[in-house]
């Protein structure tokens, strides 16, 4: 069964210990910079947005790697290979989520893997904001957030057409 | 059903895997123009720098991946095309297809420059041409390189790498003209000769000459300055054009590229385009121009493949795109970069600490985007312009505070949905 990373903005209270998770785990340093999930902070708002990758079923970033460098593994995970990364970075471009980074310490890019199945991130929430989830389990909670939380629907998704032609 | 895919850069690969996918029984053939696997211009300069070998520039990594898929790749030249009869010309021979797509990409332009077919002086687009400018190029050679555009400025940063003693000769006043503006350009410019580096801009070169005295392993390179340098070796790196030069007489029609509709078709029936040779839709226009990128090339491929196979499928338009490591300083530009008619503009620059961002808005949408020192959730200016997300309260927030763009694009795009799969389903541009 897939799992996924579930994120739940209403429940983080900013205090950013899946950046410091996640940089430690994938990098050995608690360097926030280095994290592969980013806690945006919208102070006006007093809201906290955990992000990071979506793990597209068609991947911008895999389909623009001119290296094939980016793959699939069976949990549909998108994984950078760094023995094949040249560090072009047309990834980093070709992602509109902006979901995957160059690392100027490997000279390579970086994206959320899951942990090989066991996010740090998802370990170390306090709140639950984040969690790691069967993705069928969950699909009606998946319906009942979409509704909630957007009254646009997928048209305001990456892949809408662009109104303006 | 015979799919026939003239020219294996990433849009004929693309093309190819993605036939296969929608019918497991059409034979589908992959006609390479080059003697290696398909592979990877844009990895060429990392084969230069020494950090991958050639395999590392191949387009699939997997042995066997063509073969595994019944895609029959040929190493051949089109000489030419009988639209009506169906028939491409391969080195003479008469190959019969239903469907095919061209996909011949481009090729280097030798300016008209008198001694520029030297030996030791060389573009650089090929592992061909990448051998011998190893072999040139060696620690502390004198080496000029001619063009400091896009690839020009690539092809820099793989020469510093090796070592060679580099002097840039540019036509126009900045670097990376048709990328960047005139501050971003500028500070390449300066990062460059901070690094040891000679870049002359405004500067044309007139002649290239064997270097009278010595063993003739040395040319002289003439200025428009006039003044002349030395070189082991020049690399060209003049600007591109696509590779059409077969369809002379073939029905299908050419202006700057081969000219296609909205589906990749071209002006003969079951002949498609796709890639650095095709003349499609930019999407911040909605104009057909050439777009010599690798992830145009990438959707074109799909998209010319998925309408070969029977899915009618739309190209809503490409979006113009690059991104530049020159010598650890990173640079990218979006769209309409140099912004609109009418359109509102935000730039922060600091000349000191090697950081610009500039944004152009057209109405409340974000239509182009520059950014050098940059890289952190780069790919969200993108999603922005592909989107055309209306950036409503947050247009004025941008135009103050243009750094604070990463923000608008996770509150207007992302913020109000959970991720994962709870975030927008996404789908590659279809």
């Amino acid at each position: 069964m897939l799992k996924a990373l579930v994120i739940d903005p209403g429940k983080c209270t900013g205090c950013k210990q899946c950046e410091m998770a996640c940089s430690y785990e994938n990098e050995g340093v608690f360097n926030p910079a280095k994290s592969r999930i980013r806690v945006f902070d919208f102070h006006h708002e007093a809201r906290f947005v955990p992000y990071t990758c979506t793990q597209c079923a068609e991947a911008w970033c895999q389909q623009a790697c001119p290296v094939n460098a980016i793959t699939t593994d069976a949990m549909g995970v998108k994984v950078v290979h760094e023995n094949l990364c040249v560090g072009c970075k047309v990834c980093t471009i070709a992602c509109p989520f902006g979901t995957i980074n160059y690392n100027a310490s490997t000279g390579k890019v970086i994206k959320c893997d899951l942990c090989q199945g066991n996010p740090a991130c998802a370990d170390a929430c306090p709140t639950a904001a984040i969690t790691y989830q069967d993705v069928e389990q969950t699909g009606y909670d998946k319906m009942k957030l979409w509704a909630a939380r957007t009254g646009t629907g997928e048209s305001a998704g990456p892949n809408a057409p662009a109104a303006r032609h | 059903m015979h799919h026939v895919i003239l020219g294996a850069g990433p849009a004929g690969v693309t093309a190819a895997e993605t036939l296969r996918g929608l019918d497991p029984d059409a034979r589908i053939t992959l006609v390479s123009g080059e003697p290696e696997p398909p592979y990877s211009r844009m990895a060429i300069p990392y084969l230069l720098e020494g950090g991958i070998g050639e395999s590392g520039t191949y387009l699939r990594q997997q042995p066997g991946h063509y073969d595994r898929l019944g895609i029959e790749v040929m190493h051949a030249r089109a000489g030419g095309l009988d639209a009506a009869s169906k028939r491409l010309f391969l080195n003479g021979d008469a190959l019969p297809y239903d469907k095919l797509l061209i996909s011949t990409g481009a090729s280097p332009v030798t300016p008209p420059i008198e001694g520029a077919n030297l030996p030791r002086v060389h573009t650089c687009w090929t592992l061909a041409d990448a051998r011998r400018i190893m072999e040139l190029a060696d620690r502390s050679a004198p080496v000029v390189l001619v063009g400091a555009g896009f690839i020009g400025s690539i092809v820099l940063e793989a020469l510093y790498e090796r070592g060679c003693d580099l002097t840039v000769v540019e036509i126009a006043p900045r670097m990376v003209a048709r990328m960047m503006d005139d501050v971003a350009g500028g500070m390449l410019k300066r990062w460059c000769e901070a690094k040891g580096l000679r870049v002359l801009t405004n500067t044309r070169v007139e002649r290239i000459a064997k270097s009278a005295n010595g063993s003739g392993e040395e040319l002289r390179v003439s200025l428009s300055d006039g003044g002349t340098i030395p070189a082991q070796l020049v690399v060209m790196a003049a600007g591109v054009r696509p590779n059409v030069g077969f369809l002379v007489g073939s029905g299908v029609v050419v202006e700057a590229g081969i000219r296609v509709d909205d589906h990749l078709r071209t002006t003969a029936p079951d002949v498609y385009a796709a890639g650095d040779c095709a003349q499609a839709v930019d999407l911040s226009t909605g104009m057909h121009d050439v777009l010599a990128i690798q992830p145009t090339a990438v959707e074109h491929g799909r998209i010319a493949a998925l309408n070969m196979g029977g899915r009618r499928t739309r190209h809503r338009g490409s979006l113009n795109m690059n991104v530049l490591d020159t010598m650890g300083l990173i640079s990218s530009s979006f769209g309409l970069w140099q912004g609109v008619q009418g359109g509102a503009s935000a730039k922060i620059v600091d000349e000191g600490g090697w950081r610009y961002l500039r944004l152009e808005i057209d109405g409340d949408r974000l239509v182009g985007a520059q950014a050098v020192g940059l890289t952190e959730h780069v790919g969200m200016l993108r999603g922005l312009i592909q989107t055309g997300l209306r950036l409503g309260a947050w247009r004025d927030k941008l135009l103050s505070a243009p750094e604070r763009a990463a923000e608008a694009y996770v509150a207007l795009a992302q913020g109000m949905t959970g991720h994962g799969w709870t975030g927008p389903r996404t789908k590659t541009p279809v």
